[in-house]
Formats: structure tokens, sequence, C-alpha cells
């Protein structure tokens, strides 16, 4: 029953075909026997989640129920959640419990679902594979050897794994998106400042969005509607009027003009990703969507000044992991620069390491101009790219990663390689935009191949209506990893 | 060489804390004297995840500043981060403002000085900025350990810097004190030196008379009364002339003073200085202020003390000194203007003295403000029409004054009626009264008649004493002096 859409499960709740319990049972026995070999989760709240169920199958009872009531879902660990750990995926925040619901959890929780645990991630969420957790790498449920993608890849391999139906991430680079395209499941990315980031734990404030990932648009857009709004605890929140994204999905996509990037299509694609992008986009004009070339001519500056601006803001607001307050603090030191020292070291991994200190460089005296000014040039440039491009087209696609999942490992000691896969996706935080990768195809080996749909500011909805129709001509989203599970019945 | 031959060279930068309810990112409280930690709150503790949110009452502050001190309102300034690692620092950087201050330009005019020697000078403000006060380290009480209070972290700062526009001590005390002064008169800061509500930093450099280029400065750091702020630049610039003039040369650096030693010390030199990597805060959008928000806040200001100054001196008639040192406060200047409104536009030098004179000494005796002060203007202004009246002397009015402010009577009338202190004017009484005195001194009266002058003066007190100091003491002068020439 994990395996059916949102849709059915909520009608099958409130038909009381089904209880909340019942699924959220399900949804923990199908972690308790998925997680020691995937490692999606670094937190299962059993007591938590059955006492949410209870309360959403009142609620369901009552008459009082949303689209969402007594769905369980996961949350990125990124996520800050009252009375239960919130680590990202690092040593520093091992032991922290945070006093407080982040946002988008208080949104979730109001909207009735149940909340079944936390997922790991790259530590403080930076990294495209999930090898950088504290709690060791997840695997990708298509093969155990591959990762599952970075940043959000707990929630993607959760997802894939039919541990949960939907689960949150947040996207700074690339991070939910990259993921989705990795573990065969659909991602969204809303605009910058759609979804508050107050309790969401910071990597690089001015790019990091929380997102969502589910098996299909459909099941994306409800979260999503939940979750997003304005909220005064944020700054960069964005005043708007509550939004059903789901609202077009259904909407025919006859004279959708598809902008395909020539900058996305050259060398550094590997064939077998090629070839599923290609089908996709062979399949959207069957569907009576036209494309057109346009250009993104600062594509190749994008990696650069993503590399430049993250670590700097990241070198920022990692600064209060310093051991004093909260969070790991070394056993012994000698004075207070020792304590920093140690705690700092003893705290972090290797990657975060790195971006503190890249972006401790790029913030310093004599090169903050030549670095940090320079991107933030860079990142205008990227962004008039696209507001060009969107006076061809109405969306933009392309591959989201260029290659399929990578073996474990295989990119640990080349983080170039490593950053460079985020070539189709870090231009698009850049400039703010949303974006959807939703399932594509397979590529070599039977792994999952992503296709980026990107949108113009607050198309959010017009990106899941043409990922849905995408999805109403195309099995790829219903395809399920070998272990995760025949559909064990669907309830209606 | 000496002193003279050098010139002092002086810029401060004032931290002007805000007079907002609550801190400039989060809704805790600012309020002073809490038991620690008890005022912050998750964004001040800089818990994971939480983000900072304007305090829009902050920038109206700023706003007023900017307008009291002619400076330019920037439409758009940007909130920046100052990178540093300090316990009581939670974030690891303080938001400040750092290329596009809210408040840049501006000027403050100063009376420098007493009496012939008094100058007035124009000191220009280079700039003012919103920034957010960092919390307390606390290294006593804690067994070797040091302990934090971050109720003060937050709390809202407005930095005020000046050009470095000032040539003596007496200047940079003239100088803070007027802002002081300024800050607390349009109520954007409680001025309070003591819980560190206004601290001072001042840049201090000499060069040799003549010399066009600024000698190389050194910063004394915190420092929370006008009477430190001048023994620490007075002794700071003897240090520097003194090394210079030894043939050593002066190294940029942060010093402290010790109010117990009167010497300034070092706490770092630029070597050790902190790169703090600026750069603009991405959790906060850019402050834009317009002109509707200007107009709004300039609707609500006072009249500056400059102006009401200077509305002093043209319409009241009193001096530059006396426009001041009434203008030094707004509730003081309130006081004097509903003394002047009992009593009458034309006894507005009287009520001047008055309120300048056994008014304000009593309060600094009583240690109490304006406020507190249990004698009410329209009483004040009743005593002083009794003086303008000739109803009594002016030493009489010392002592209705200390009935008046003992509560012994509701009006000045009043305690006149009760203790008959009605002056005698009666001009047979007078004659009487002095014939009676000149019988018994006569030796105060052959010394008059010999030239010496100050005879006179005791003859009119041993008349004024005989009338209980009633007699009008004007016409016993005129009266006697009229008997002894004749």
């Amino acid at each position: 029953m994990l395996n059916a859409s949102l849709q059915e499960l909520a009608s099958a709740l409130a038909d009381r075909r089904i209880s909340s319990v019942e699924l959220t049972r399900s949804a923990l026995d199908r972690i308790a026997a998925e997680n020691p070999r995937l490692n999606a989760f670094v937190h299962v709240d059993e007591e938590g989640a059955l006492a949410a169920a209870a309360a959403a199958d009142a609620r369901l009872a009552a008459g009082e129920a949303g689209p969402l009531t007594g769905i369980p879902l996961a949350h990125k660990d990124v996520f800050c959640t009252a009375g239960m750990p919130t680590t990202c995926a690092s040593k520093m925040l091992a032991n922290f419990v945070s006093p407080y619901d982040a946002h988008v959890v208080a949104q979730l929780k109001k909207a009735g679902t149940v909340l079944v645990g936390k997922t790991n991630m790259d530590e403080f969420a930076m990294g495209s594979s999930n090898e950088s957790s504290h709690f060791g790498a997840t695997r990708n449920p298509w093969d155990l050897a591959r990762v599952p993608g970075g940043s959000s890849g707990g929630s993607a391999a959760a997802v894939a794994a039919g541990m949960v139906p939907v689960a949150t991430g947040t996207d700074t680079g690339g991070s939910v998106r990259q993921p989705a395209s990795f573990c065969g499941v659909t991602g969204i990315k809303p605009t910058y400042g759609v979804v508050s980031r107050y309790g969401m734990i910071a990597y690089a404030s001015s790019l990091d969005q929380g997102g969502v990932l589910g098996r299909s648009a459909a099941d994306c857009a409800p979260v999503l509607s939940a979750m997003a709004g304005f909220d005064p605890r944020d700054s960069t929140s964005l005043e708007r009027a509550a939004e059903d994204f789901g609202r077009d999905l259904d909407k025919p996509i006859d004279g959708l003009r598809i902008g395909l990037p020539r900058e996305y299509f050259g060398a550094g694609m590997d064939d077998d990703v090629r070839a599923a992008v290609d089908a996709a986009l062979d399949t959207y004009r069957k569907l009576g969507a036209t494309t057109v070339d346009i250009e993104l001519p600062n594509s190749k500056l994008a990696i650069p000044a993503y590399y430049v601006i993250a670590p700097a803001e990241a070198s920022s607001n990692l600064s209060r992991y310093d051991g004093v307050r909260y969070g790991h603090r070394a056993a012994d030191y000698a004075d207070l620069a020792d304590m920093y020292c140690k705690s700092r070291a003893e705290g972090f991994g290797s990657e975060v390491k790195r971006r503190i200190l890249v972006g401790t460089y790029v913030l310093s005296h004599g090169y903050y101009d030549a670095y940090y000014l320079q991107a933030q040039k860079l990142r205008r440039l990227i962004a008039e790219d696209f507001r060009r491009a969107f006076e061809r087209c109405d969306v933009i696609a392309g591959p989201t990663a260029p290659t399929t999942a990578f073996e474990l490992g295989s990119k640990c000691d080349d983080p170039v390689q490593m950053y460079l896969g985020d070539i189709y996706t870090v231009a698009i935080n850049l400039a703010g935009l949303p974006a959807v990768s939703l399932p594509a195809g397979f590529g070599n080996g039977g792994l999952p191949v992503g296709l980026q749909l990107v949108g113009d500011y607050f198309a959010e909805a017009r990106l899941l209506n043409t990922a849905h129709r995408f999805q109403q001509a195309t099995e790829w989203h219903k395809a399920r990893p070998a272990g995760a599970g025949d559909d064990e019945g669907s309830p209606t | 060489m000496s002193q003279a031959d050098w010139e002092v060279v002086i810029g401060l930068e004032v931290h002007a804390q805000l007079t907002t309810a609550s801190k400039i990112f989060s809704g805790a409280s600012i309020a002073f004297g809490a038991e620690p930690n008890v005022q912050a709150s998750a964004v001040d503790i800089a818990l994971p995840g939480v983000l900072p949110v304007l305090n829009r009452g902050a920038v109206d502050r700023a706003i007023r500043f900017g307008l009291a001190t002619g400076a330019r309102i920037a439409p758009r300034s940007v909130f920046a981060r100052k990178n540093y690692f300090y316990p009581d620092l939670p974030k690891g950087y303080q938001i400040s403002q750092y290329e596009l201050p809210v408040v840049a330009g501006g000027d403050i005019a100063i009376r420098v000085g007493d009496g012939d020697q008094a100058y007035e000078k124009s000191v220009r403000l280079t700039r003012a900025h919103l920034e957010e006060d960092a919390g307390k380290s606390l290294h006593e009480d804690f067994h070797g350990m040091s302990g934090i209070d971050l109720n003060r972290a937050g709390t809202p700062l407005l930095e005020i810097v000046s050009e470095p526009d000032m040539r003596s001590s007496a200047e940079a005390v003239a100088y803070a004190k007027a802002l002081h002064t300024l800050v607390r008169w349009i109520d954007i800061c409680d001025g309070n030196m003591q819980e560190g509500s206004f601290r001072c930093d001042a840049n201090v450099s000499v060069r040799r008379r003549g010399e066009q280029a600024f000698g190389t400065r050194r910063e004394i750091k915190n420092l929370n009364s006008f009477r430190f702020l001048q023994q620490a630049i007075d002794y700071e610039v003897r240090w520097q002339i003194e090394l210079l003039e030894d043939g050593g040369s002066v190294h940029q650096a942060t010093v402290l003073f010790d109010p117990d030693s009167g010497e300034t010390r070092m706490m770092r030199s630029k070597e050790d200085a902190h790169d703090y990597r600026y750069f603009p805060d991405p959790d906060l959008l850019p402050l834009a202020i317009d002109g509707e928000w200007i107009d709004r806040v300039r609707a609500s200001m006072p009249e500056l003390p400059a102006e009401l100054a200077l509305r002093l001196q043209r319409t009241h008639g009193l001096s530059a000194y006396d426009a001041l040192t009434l203008t030094s406060s707004r509730e003081l200047a309130r006081y004097y203007l509903d003394t002047v409104d009992a009593a009458g536009g034309e006894l507005a030098k009287l009520c001047a003295n008055w309120v300048m004179g056994e008014f304000s000494a009593r309060l600094n005796k009583a240690e109490i403000g304006v406020a507190d002060a249990p004698l009410a203007p329209t009483r004040l202004a009743g005593l002083i029409r009794r003086i303008a009246d000739n109803t009594i002397s002016n030493n009489i009015g010392k002592k209705v004054f200390d009935a008046l402010w003992n509560g012994e009577a509701a009006s000045a009338d009043a305690i006149i009626a009760a203790q008959g202190l009605k002056q005698v004017t009666d001009a047979g009484a007078i004659e009487a009264l002095v014939e009676g005195v000149l019988a018994a001194n006569q030796k105060s009266v052959d010394e008059f008649r010999a030239g010496k002058e100050k005879a006179l003066n005791a003859l009119v007190g041993q008349v004024m004493k005989a009338s209980r100091g009633k007699a009008n003491p004007s016409q016993v002068n005129e009266l006697l002096r009229r008997k002894l020439t004749n």
C-alpha cells in the first residue's frame, strides 16, 4: 500500500478502508526491514509516529481531515524537530535536540501528516552523494553499491524504497533534484523564498530552499502546498497568498514551449542519460509540446560561482558551532582557542571543513573582490540568461545530472569531479528559480535517469503540471527497485 | 618641544543603545538588570536554524538621528556580517552595517569652554549605522571558567562615527556631551552611561603643528564617563608626544583605559587585528527607507536643542551660555519653558536664573532628575513673580524656595504670609532701622567716610539683619548712602 499514490491513500483513509495507524505501522515495518541495508534514516520515532497517527485517525473519524491527514512522511535531518534529534548528519550536532519545530515541520504537522523519522543526508547538506554523513553513507535502493545522490539522499532513498510515500528535502545546488534523479523519484525545489527557511539549518542562506521528494508530481504538489507560504520569521520569505500547486496538474500542455539549452546537451553528459532525455523530449512532443533551442551562455560559470558563494556563506553560517552553547565540545582543551579548534576539528567532517576553508579564504581581506564580488556578478549574469531564455520558452528541459548514480567511494578523493556533477542544477539556485526532476527512464545497469524541468519564478504549478502530464503518459515513475516490495495491494 | 608644538586630532565612535522594547533581530526584551540569559531567545542564542528579523523601531530611531543631525538617510542600506569567534558572540558573527550605512554625514554643533574663552564649532559626522550588541563574558565566580550572559546579545545599537575634527580633550568631551544630550532629547537612547547605554571609543593621534598628514592613531576603547574620556585622552596625548619626542613612533593599536592608574594600556596591535570577512548578510534583505517612512518619523520629531537654544536667545533674551545650559536636557528645557509660561515671558531671564541656579543645585544635592523634583514649575513661577514685584527679596526668595521644595505650603504667597516674609518697603520704617544702625556702628561710619567703600556693605548687612531680611535691600542701600554722604 506504500506504493499507492497520495490521492489513493487519502481516499482510503477518508473512507476508513485503512487507518493512519495501519499505514504508519506498515511504513515503520518497512523502515525496520530496509534501513539496515539502505541507511536512509538516522532517526525513527515509532512511538511519536503512532501517537500522531492515532490523532490523525481521530480527526479522520471526526470528518476534520485534510488531504494530508494521516499520511506518513519523513523530514530530512536538516529540519529542526522539537523533541527529536536534529543532527544535520554531523558529529557536531549528534546529540542536539531542537526546542522548536522548523516552519516546514510545523506546517506539515498542522496539515495532519505523521512524522516517522529523520532521513540521512550529506553532513550539513554539503555533498552530492550522502557519503559525508557522520552516520555512514546511504545506499541507492537500485544498486546498493551506488550512492543515492545528495544531499537529500536519505529522503530520495526512503521514497524510492517505499519506506514513506513522501519526504522533505532541501536544495542548495541540486540537493533535491539530483538524488531524485539517482533514485528514480520526483523532486521539486520551489522558487527561492516560497518555503520558509526558519528552522531549516543553514548551509548557504541565499541558495537554500526546502523542497519535496515523492513518487510523482501529483504526490509532491499537496505537500509543497502545505509547507509553503509566508513566514514573518524568515526575512527572505515572500509575502504571497497561499497557493494550491496542484491546481493545474491535469491541464493539457499543447503548445507548451520547451526550451533546450544548448549548453545542457553538449559534451560531459553520459550517452545513456542523453538517450533517456531525448526519449523523454519525444514524449513531450507527442503530448503537443514544442521544443526550441535556447542558449544559457553563462552556464559554464555556474559551478565556479556556486563554489565561491555557497562556501562563503557556509563558513559564516557554521561559525555558531563553537562548542560553547550546544553541540560537540572537545573533552580536553588548554584554553579558549584550543577549545574552538579541537571542538570544530573533531565535530566537522572533511567536506564541511573544506568548504569552511574555501569560504573563509574567498571572504578574506584582499580576496573578497576577486572571488566573492566576482561570483555575485556572475550570479546576476546567470539570472539574466534565464530571464532572456524565458522570453522564448515556458519551461526549460534537460538532464538533471550528467550521469546516473555513481559507485560509492568513486569520487570521494576528487571533490572537483564531484562538484562537476552539479553542472545542470546549481545555476537554478543561483537564479532562485523553481525546478523539478522526474524519472525519465533507465540508463546502463538499470539505473534511473532524471529529467530536469526549470520554470520561471513562481511557475511551480506549471512545472508540476508539465511533469504530471508526462507521468500520465509514462510508467517510469512507477518502477520500483528490486526489494522495494511489490505493490502490496492497492487499497482502492 | 612642548605640548604646544603638537596638534591633537581626535575622532569619536559612540555606541548608543536604542530605546526599543525588544532586540534588533529578535523579540526578546532588552531591559537592563535581568538574571543572566533569561532575556535570550532562540535567535539570540543562535540555535541552529534561527533567522534574524529586523526591528523597524530601531530603524525609526536611526532615522530620527539622521534628521536631527542634518544627515543623509540612505534609501537603501545593507546589513553585513562581521565574522569573529568569541564566546559572547553566539553566531560567530555580528550583524552590523559596513559599506552602506543607514545614516551618512550630518554634523553636531558644540560649545567649548566657559566665559570669554568659550567658542563654538561644528563636528562633522562620518556615518551612523545600526548593529547588534554582543553578550557579556563573566570572568568571576566560575572557578576559573567563564560564564556567558546573552541578555545583551542582540541589543540594538547605533554606532555614531565622527570625523577626526576635535583638537583637544575638551572638544571631545563637549562633542560627547552634545551627542549625549541629543540622543536623549530625540528619545532614541536613555544615555545611561553606567549601564553602558552610551559608550565612547576615542581615536587619538598627534602631529606637529603645521603638518598636513594625520599621525598614527590609537583607539581607546569603551570609555563610559565623560571624566574618563577626558583623562584617557589627556594621558594618551602626553604618552604619544613623549614617545615621538623621544624619537619613537606610534603604532596603530587598540588600547584600554584603566581608571585606577589613569593610564592607557595596549589591548591589541594592528598586526593582531581580525580579518572580519565582512559580507552582506544573506538572511536580511537590504533595508529600504522611502520618503514616506522618513516623513512619518519627521512628523514625530521634537524641536531640537540647537533650535530651541537659538529661540531662547532670540525671544527670551538669554545668553548663549544660559540657552545651552537650559537645553542640556529635554526635561530641564521643558521645566524652564513651563516656568516661563506661568511666570510671564517678561520674567524669562529671572526664570532662567532660578532654574539654572537654586533649582538645579537642589536636584544635584538630592541626586534626582527633573521629573522627580517635588516642585512644580507653576509654584516656582509664583515665587519668581513675588521677587519680580518686590514683595520679597532674592534672599528671602531662597527661604521661600526651601519651604516650597519641602512641601511646607502649596504656594509662595502662602509661605510669605504665614512666615511674615513680606518685604518692608515703607520708607519710614526703613529709615528708623537705618538710623538705629548708624548710631550703633560709629566705627563703620567713620571708615566709610574715610573712603572705605566696603564699610557700607557691613552697614547694609546690619540693617538687613535688624529687619530680619525683610527690608528692601536697594532701598536700604540708597538710604544709607544718602545719610552718610550728606
